[in-house]
């Protein structure tokens, strides 16, 4: 496959398409974040190891975008929206799967997946 | 020693073809000059975003009104908030005693495109800003008891507002239904519960002294970490229940250099960039308690966005915030006309944006 990450440094692809997250957890701050960072982005601190985030997490926000923003070339409506990772109680930023917000609901169980953009571009969503 | 807002200007906010930053901001200077009796200024401070390298400068050129220090500052949607504080704060220190602030903006149609974003985060579709209005409005109705009715009366509320402002981009008023019937953008916020980034021009002149229209407070603030559907847009966030938002920063900064309380102020222009977005801003301005939006909506105790707001006149970014305060300036010296609050002497002004950049205002006659 030519298939490539959207961004460097966001998540591994393995041989099998599927893919990880790669965040940051702060021993001093005891936090964990996304993407990955020399500094704890909430203390400052410089303690910061690399992890391979959970790919479990429940809903907690989301929408569906309806027309194509600046700079993307994707398909609409694409879901978008918060998830909460469910050993990190981290709270990210991603594409969903489902494009109808109303057959969403809060706190319902998500998974993580690859997601394919044009041009063999491959990013992050939760279905 | 007081700071006292000499005069002001505006150039209306709307599309205005043909039109550069520039001669809008010569039509705002010249009308705010004028208005303080053309008092020869130290210093100018020019908010913009998009207006590219010296739009201050650019403007004073055009006026003839050059040589002294012009900084030219962007903080996003705070733009102006922004430049207001540099101003009043070198009054204050004795550095001046008379600086021109102003704003001026030409916003491109459509859905905000920001160098904020990485182009990656374009392209991967998480750079769409209606996106995380909508994704921040769906968490204020589940935990505020709101619903999509309520969005939609805010923007009845301004729409109606804004009918008697003449510097309004949209003068028509509007009823719920039309408003939950227009264009689905990003559930469950709708094209009209969004206001439209467009062109406009607003002035300041600040001097040294008291009486007439004071400028009690000009506060800037930016975000502190951690919350996920913030302002800064991160991509990742923590549990931010006690993470104060930079909007409640910025008001209780300016409350207390104002040396009042919420419960002193009669009239408020407020960031609606969005419905739910001004229904935040009760809570965070301390205008109503946490969760009290549905009750404060019904039962206002304080007048919000008189002029109409961010809804009715659209957002030329570096001049919001100063377009906000004219408004105040016109009420607190009962210049109102139909928009007139009865009686108004203390004044507040908000915006927030990108940034994140929050700033408040404080106005007292």
């Amino acid at each position: 496959m030519s298939t490539r990450a959207i961004q460097a440094g966001l998540f591994e692809i393995a041989a099998d398409g599927s893919i990880t997250l790669i965040g940051g957890y702060s021993p001093t701050s005891a936090k964990y974040h996304f993407p990955l960072l020399d500094t704890c982005p909430y203390s400052g601190a410089i303690d910061v190891q690399r992890v391979v985030l959970s790919t479990v997490a429940t809903l907690w926000a989301w929408t569906a975008v309806t027309s194509a923003p600046p700079g993307y070339t994707g398909p609409v409506p694409y879901g978008f929206g918060v998830v909460e990772l469910v050993r990190e109680k981290l709270r990210v930023i991603t594409r969903l799967r489902e494009t109808d917000p109303d057959r969403l609901e809060y706190g319902q169980s998500m998974t993580l997946v690859a997601d394919e953009l044009p041009d063999e571009v491959v990013t992050w969503a939760f279905a | 020693m007081g700071v006292r807002i000499a005069g002001v200007g505006i150039h209306p906010f709307g599309r205005f073809e043909g039109k550069t930053t520039t001669d809008m901001g010569v039509y705002a200077v010249r009308e705010a000059l004028a208005e303080a009796g053309n008092p020869a200024f130290q210093a100018a401070f020019c908010g913009t975003a998009y207006g590219g390298v010296a739009s201050g400068h650019k403007v004073l050129g055009a006026l003839a009104l050059t040589g002294m220090p012009i900084v030219d500052v962007e903080a996003g949607c705070a733009s102006g908030g922004a430049a207001l504080q540099l101003a009043a704060g070198a009054i204050r220190a004795g550095q001046y005693d008379c600086a021109l602030v102003f704003g001026v903006e030409k916003m491109p149609k459509g859905i905000i495109r920001s160098s904020f974003f990485e182009p990656w985060r374009e392209e991967g579709g998480l750079a769409a800003t209606p996106a995380y209005f909508a994704l921040r409005a769906q968490r204020l109705l589940r935990e505020a008891g709101l619903d999509q009715r309520h969005l939609a009366e805010v923007v009845v509320k301004n729409r109606r507002n804004g009918v008697n402002n003449p510097n309004a981009m949209f003068r028509k008023a509007v009823t719920v239904e039309e408003v939950l019937a227009s264009r689905l953008v990003c559930s469950p916020l709708h094209l009209w519960m969004l206001c439209s980034p467009n062109e406009g021009a607003a002035a300041l002149v600040l001097q040294k002294g008291d009486g007439g229209v004071q400028l009690s407070a000009a506060r800037l603030r930016s975000h502190l970490p951690g919350s996920v559907l913030g302002e800064a847009t991160p991509l990742s966030g923590i549990d931010d229940t006690d993470i104060t938002p930079p909007s409640a920063l910025a008001a209780h900064d300016a409350y207390a250099e104002a040396g009042i309380a919420a419960a002193d102020v009669d009239v408020v222009e407020c960031q609606d960039t969005d419905a739910a977005r001004e229904l935040l801003a009760y809570q965070e301005l301390d205008l109503c308690a946490p969760g009290g939006q549905a009750k404060f909506l019904a039962e206002p105790t304080v007048v919000v966005n008189p002029s109409g707001g961010l809804l009715s006149k659209g957002e030329p970014l570096g001049a919001s915030a100063l377009g906000q305060v004219v408004e105040l300036v016109h009420q607190v010296r009962g210049e109102a006309g139909a928009r007139q609050v009865d009686g108004a002497r203390v004044g507040l002004a908000h915006t927030v944006g990108r940034g994140a950049n929050a700033a408040c205002v404080i106005v007292t006659r």
